[in-house]
């Protein structure tokens, strides 16, 4: 099965190195336009006097908002170091840590590795499983959400 | 919004209140938009079958962003979502009626927080459960 593997050990070197950070501005519109894509009419997340009234400085955004806002980032960052021999994908789960509500007027800055490989035989064929971590901090260097999300190639 | 749900009115199997969603391609257009995720198996047909998909697919994520408004909508403004995650086992195809749901599974003090542990799970209008998860939340106290 080992010489069959597609896991090779340019990829494993690649596991528990951090990224470079990325830097996200977080502005109001975004969020807008985000609560809206999902169908959540939450005034937290639209209306600014609403959550000012609640000890909030701005509106805040739904749970998962940073780290899904930052998909095509991360998509990025994977893509350029582990280069998959499959080129069909799928999303195979996303878990979240919540500590500080993301706002508008912060700055968050993300810093992602790739925590594991997996190898699965699936009902579409062999699967290459990537799992990373994300870890999200706001301007005062205080981390506000942490995910890990499962990328599945096949 | 409901009225704001208290930790001494929850119990184990108490069940968080439904959230249905019924999404057209235009909402998985527009989830691609809000969120920078173009891969066109959840707009382009032709590529979906081609990809070996029955039909353009919902996006994992969006999924996960609805048990996030199923679990916000639920604690309220006094309540607070500590943590939670899903999996996705089964697509969802537009068109479809689907369903965010949740029961309590636990709960207890920790660090002068009280939490509740909670299975949530989205299911279709076959009753499938298509994404599995778990949440942690932590609720306020009538005092």
């Amino acid at each position: 099965m080992a010489e069959d593997s597609v896991i090779t050990e340019e990829m494993r070197s690649m596991i528990d190195v951090e990224s470079d950070e990325t830097v996200y501005e977080i502005e109001k519109e975004p969020i807008r336009r985000w609560a809206d894509a999902i169908g959540d009419p939450n005034p937290l997340y639209r209306n600014e006097e609403y959550a000012k009234k609640k000890r909030y400085r701005s509106i805040i955004g739904p749970p998962a908002f940073v780290d899904q806002y930052s998909f095509p980032v991360k998509l990025g960052q994977r893509q350029a170091r582990i280069i998959s021999p499959f080129t069909r994908k799928l999303n195979g789960g996303d878990e979240y840590e919540f500590f500080i509500p993301v706002q508008a007027g912060d700055t968050v800055t993300s810093t992602t590795k790739l925590v594991e490989l997996l190898e699965r035989e699936g009902r579409l064929g062999k699967m290459l499983i990537q799992i990373y971590e994300t870890t999200y901090k706001n301007q005062n260097g205080e981390a506000v959400v942490k995910s890990r999300n499962t990328d599945i190639s096949y | 919004m409901a009225d704001q749900v208290y930790w001494e009115d929850i119990e184990v199997g108490s069940e968080i209140p439904p959230l249905v969603k019924e999404p057209d391609p235009q909402q998985l257009v527009k989830w691609a938009g809000a969120s920078g995720d173009f891969y066109q198996i959840h707009y382009d047909k032709d590529f979906a079958l081609g990809n070996n998909l029955p039909d353009i697919i919902v996006h994992g994520a969006l999924k996960s962003a609805w048990l996030g408004q199923l679990l916000g909508d639920w604690v309220g403004e006094k309540g607070e979502i500590k943590k939670y995650g899903c999996s996705y086992r089964g697509m969802d195809i537009p068109g479809d009626k689907l369903t965010c749901k949740g029961t309590v599974t636990n709960k207890y003090e920790a660090g002068g927080e009280h939490c509740v542990e909670c299975d949530i799970w989205l299911e279709n209008s076959k009753r499938e459960k298509t994404t599995l998860g778990t949440a942690v939340v932590a609720l306020p106290l009538k005092g």
